[in-house]
Parts: structure tokens; C-alpha cells; sequence
């Protein structure tokens, strides 16, 4: 989201990387020597070295906040003492692994909660993340790898860094660094190797959090375009300008599975979430064709990992906007429409009242490609 | 009656009707061409990039004959270290461009169509779960072996022992390296 800077609060970097062991948290440490060095208060606020000497040694000669234990059930669990670091308030602050999931009885569910805690405390924060904990990659990453990571966080948390760094190794020189033990100790080394630290996964790891850097760039230098332009107050309309969502209105009929399709290309090519809107008139009972179709539509949103929605309204205008407001989204995409009859032809076509009433949100009609000219296309038969 | 009265009721009753015509809702409507005509179901499943034009020829002519839909299913394989119900991108990312190629084909053919997507532990996994949720006239499958269809041997003998609808299996002929891809797409899909 565009948005005058707010001069008060603090400012996030995060170190991005393909997997654990390709050195976020020692880039970070070595940030946080040279902050120190050059005058500021810096203090650590979360530190997982993972038994790693070298993470352990760098670390050396920076204040720590210490952890906090925080019982659970019948077992107690150390976290990071949030309070403790509101009344430390350092000038930057280095807090590593922004997905984790805090234990019960913490001020927040979710570490990146509090570090939107301290950031609006105004302190800085450097802060270390795994691209396959950002929730648009995670069904991505699941089918490549193999493995289902549960914690994640919303993009946008990412959209809203200041600054984003990728640290990248080769999958090769990361596995070197595994035999070596230098990112698990001996006990753990095999099973990495046979599981997640494949060079297939990491190869294809690498790529997506290559491309998501690329992505994080060149909306950040798209948004810096917009800001003090006449687009500016447009862009800041938007609810989020960085991080793309796509929302493709449907209906119960075998048609709007092309739609769906073709919206689900678009979303991945943008690298963006997708939502699919039904808008159903208040007590329509659906015939037993419109049920097979509600049906697969739901199969087919789910085996592609878009969110379908349902929603009642008398109002097709007004729920579309609602649904766009609330879910982000910056696509909207609708099939062609059957041609008006009467006085309907007065009416606004629903493109141009959704263009009227979402400024900054793009409109798509999809077409029917099979109406196409045979002239014209790649045949491949 | 006065004539006077005829015409404004009349007129009112137009007016009515043609108001109620602006008013209404009209996204409960389907626009006729996408109202699926026929009531025989033909499906034709495959799991690859590919399948086989002899098999889509051979629904396309069932279909006009009998006034059917036709109805492609690509059968995603689920790895068993992951739940039934998690979402398949990488092999989406291969299947939904031919479901798109057979669809513009059909439809250009004038043939219905209506897509499905299985899901399930291995491609006959998930036609069994299709099978048990849709109900299908006719299966036409092709008896190639190929790994790009990826239905086997032993996945049409239990098709042959276990689906209660008519399984039309083509026999293997030269014509089945003539193949419908998913390069058969029109446009950018």
C-alpha cells in the first residue's frame, strides 16, 4: 500500500532466503556490528543460531534482550519478551525468524505481529524469513517439495518491508554447507538430505525466491513511481498496491470454469493470490445442473489453491465492491455478459460501474477463445 | 369501459413489465449457449499433457450422435506425504492448458462441455472418486500405455470390473501418435 511515510515509525529489512543454512541470520548479525559501529543503540531481540558456532560467534559483542519462558500446558517454552524490548526501546532491534508462531499466553499469535509492535514503537527492525513461508508460495512449495510448512505469513507483511535482501547460495554450495554440518548438527544431517535438501527442491526453492525478489523490487520502484504523481492519490485508493489479488466473479454453469482457468494463469503469472466470487440472489434454490457445477467449481478452486467465496446479495454491484474492499483485490475478471434486453440497455454495463466504483482495481473480460478464428491460432493437432 | 382506461392500464402493465425486466437480478440468468442442452455424460479423463485425437474424435462423434456433454477430467495424483485435499499447482500448471485445448476444440465443434478435476492418490484413485461423485453415461479412454495419458493396463481392466457405465477403450492404432496437446490452445492461455 502507498502511503505517506509515517515519519514515527520504525523501518523493517528482511533477509530472504531459499532455506534454512544459506546465512540470513549471520547477514543480519553482521548488519546489526555495523550499525553498531557507526553510532546506534542495537540490540538483539530474537536470536536462533540453530547450534550453529559460527551464528553463535558473530553474535558476540551485540546486546541481547533475553527470552522470556512462557508455560504451556506441562511444558515451558522460551520466547521473545516484547514488553521488555518496548522498554529497552533500542534504535534497531534484530529479531530473526519472522514467521514463527508464538507459544499461548504471548501478547500476539504471530512473531510478525510483534514486530509490527516494535516498529510502531519506532524502532527499526532487521528481521530473517524462508520464501516458502510466504502464504502465496506455500501451496507452490508444498507440491515441490513435498513438505507442508504450517507457518507462514501474509504477503503483505513482506509488501510493507522497507527494504528486502535476498541472500542466495547455489544449491549446491548450501548442501555442502549441510555434509559439512554447518547448518545441522551430525544426528540431523541424513534425514535433511534424504527429505527437504534435495537439489530438485532447492534448485526450484532458489527460483522462487529469486522471482519473488524480483516481484518485491519492481513493485516497490513502480509504487516510489506513483508516489508525489498525479497516480499517487489513486495508488494510495488502492487497498494493496504491492502483492497483486486477483478476483474472478463466477456462476454455477460449465462455462465459468474457463474463466476460473484462465484467472488462475493470470495469478500465477502474476505471482498473486486468486479469489473466485459467486454473488447468489437471496432464496435462489439451485436446479440439479447448477449443483454439479457449484460442485466443480469448488473442486477446481481448491486443487488450484484459490479461495472461493459465496456471498448473498440482491445488489451484484455492491458485493463485488465489498468482496474487492475486504480481500485486496486489484484484478477483477468477468466472463463476457448475454446482451442486455429493453430497458436494461440503459443501464451501466456492470464493467464500467465496477471501474466507476473500485478506482486503481483493473477490469478483465475474459473472452471465449474457442470463438476465435481458426486463422489465427496455433493449432497443435 | 372507457377506451381512455384500457390504454392506461395497458400501458401501465407495459410499463410494469418492462420495469420488473430492468430490476430484476440478472446474474440468476444463463445466457442460452451456456446452458448445457444434452443429459448423456461422456467423460474423458487423462492425467498427462497430452491425449490421444482418437479418443477425442470418438467423443466428439458420440457426443453429436447422441447429444451429450462431453466432459474432460484431468486426474491430479496427490503425493502420499501430503493431505487429499491440498492444492496441486506444479501439475495444474500441466493439465489446465489441455483441459482449456479439448474445451475450444469442442466447443468450435459445437459440442458441449463441462470440465472436471479429480483428485486422489494415483490417477485411478482419483477417477474413482470423480465416478462416485458425477454420473457418467460413457468413459472413453485410449489402450496405448502411454505415461502421458497415464491410465495403464491394469487401470482399464479395473475401469472394465468396477465403473457402472459403458467403457468405450480404443483399440492401439498408428493414428494415436496424431495427439491433442496442450499447445492446441488458441491465444495466450
Amino acid at each position: 500500500m502507498v502511503a505517506p511515510a509515517d515519519e514515527s515509525r520504525g523501518r523493517l529489512k528482511v533477509f530472504i532466503g531459499m532455506a534454512a543454512g544459506v546465512g540470513k541470520t549471520y547477514r543480519m548479525l553482521l548488519e546489526g556490528h555495523a550499525e553498531q559501529v557507526a553510532g546506534r543503540d542495537v540490540v538483539i531481540g530474537l536470536l536462533e543460531t540453530h547450534g550453529r558456532a559460527e551464528t553463535a560467534g558473530v553474535a558476540e559483542g551485540l546486546a541481547a534482550v533475553p527470552r522470556r519462558r512462557v508455560r504451556y500446558r506441562e511444558a515451558v517454552l522460551e520466547e521473545m519478551d516484547l514488553p521488555a524490548i518496548l522498554r529497552r526501546a533500542p534504535e534497531l532491534c534484530l529479531i530473526d525468524e519472522l514467521a514463527h508462531t508464538n507459544a499461548p499466553g504471548t501478547e500476539h499469535p504471530k512473531r510478525y505481529e510483534d514486530v509490527e509492535a516494535v516498529l510502531a514503537a519506532g524502532i527499526d527492525v532487521l528481521s530473517t524469513l524462508n520464501v516458502q513461508h510466504l502464504e502465496s508460495l506455500n501451496d507452490h512449495i508444498t507440491e515441490l517439495s513435498g513438505i507442508r510448512v504450517r507457518e507462514t505469513i501474509p504477503d503483505a507483511i513482506l509488501g510493507r518491508a522497507d527494504e528486502v535482501v535476498l541472500i542466495d547460495l547455489t544449491p549446491e554450495a548450501l548442501l555442502e554447507r549441510l555434509r559439512a554440518g554447518k547448518v545441522y548438527p551430525s544426528e540431523r544431517i541424513d534425514a535433511a538430505l534424504n527429505n527437504f535438501f534435495k537439489i530438485e527442491n532447492l534448485s526450484a526453492l532458489r527460483e522462487v525466491a529469486l522471482r519473488q525478489v524480483a516481484e518485491e523490487v519492481g513493485a516497490k520502484r513502480l509504487t516510489t513511481e506513483l508516489v508525489g504523481s498525479r497516480e499517487g492519490s489513486l495508488a494510495a485508493a488502492a487497498p494493496q498496491a504491492v502483492g497483486e489479488r486477483l478476483l474472478a466473479l463466477v456462476e454455477p454453469y460449465p462455462g465459468a470454469q474457463r474463466l476460473v482457468r484462465r484467472a488462475w494463469r493470470s495469478a500465477q503469472r502474476l505471482g498473486a493470490g486468486l479469489d473466485l466470487l459467486w454473488v447468489r440472489s437471496p432464496g435462489k434454490d439451485l436446479s440439479e445442473d447448477e449443483q454439479r457445477s457449484l460442485a466443480a467449481l469448488r473442486q477446481l478452486a481448491s486443487v488450484l489453491g484459490a479461495r472461493m467465496l459465496e456471498e448473498e446479495s440482491d445488489d451484484l454491484t455492491a458485493a463485488i465492491v465489498e468482496v474487492a474492499s475486504r480481500r485486496g483485490s486489484t484484478y477483477i475478471l468477468i466472463g463476457g455478459s448475454r446482451p442486455a434486453r429493453g430497458l436494461a440497455r440503459l443501464r451501466v454495463p456492470l464493467p464500467q460501474r465496477l471501474m466507476q466504483r473500485l478506482p486503481g482495481v483493473d477490469v478483465r473480460i475474459v473472452a471465449d477463445r474457442s470463438q476465435r478464428p481458426n486463422g489465427s491460432s496455433v493449432e497443435g493437432l | 369501459m372507457n377506451v381512455s382506461v384500457i390504454v392506461a392500464v395497458a400501458c401501465a402493465g407495459a410499463l410494469f413489465g418492462i420495469a420488473a425486466g430492468y430490476w430484476l437480478p440478472p446474474h440468476g440468468r444463463l445466457p442460452a449457449r451456456n446452458r448445457i442442452q444434452g443429459t448423456r455424460r461422456i467423460l474423458l479423463p487423462f492425467t498427462g499433457e497430452e491425449i490421444s485425437r482418437r479418443s477425442f474424435e470418438a467423443a466428439v462423434r458420440l457426443a453429436k450422435a447422441e447429444n451429450a456433454i462431453i466432459m474432460p477430467a484431468f486426474l491430479a495424483r496427490v503425493p502420499m506425504n501430503l493431505p487429499l485435499d491440498t492444492a496441486l499447482p506444479v501439475q495444474c500448471a500441466r493439465g489446465m492448458p489441455l483441459l482449456e485445448a479439448i474445451e475450444q476444440r469442442a466447443t468450435s465443434l459445437g459440442v458441449p462441455v463441462d470440465s472436471r478435476v479429480g483428485r486422489g492418490r494415483s490417477a485411478r484413485d482419483a477417477l474413482r472418486k470423480l465416478i462416485e461423485q458425477e454420473h457418467f453415461d460413457r468413459i472413453i479412454v485410449s489402450a496405448d500405455e502411454d505415461p502421458r495419458s497415464g491410465l495403464s493396463y491394469e487401470d482399464l481392466r479395473w475401469m472394465l470390473d468396477r465403473v457402472p457405465a459403458e467403457i468405450l477403450i480404443l483399440r492401439p492404432a498408428p493414428d494415436d501418435a496424431r495427439r491433442i496437446s496442450t499447445e492446441a490452445v488458441k491465444g495466450h492461455f
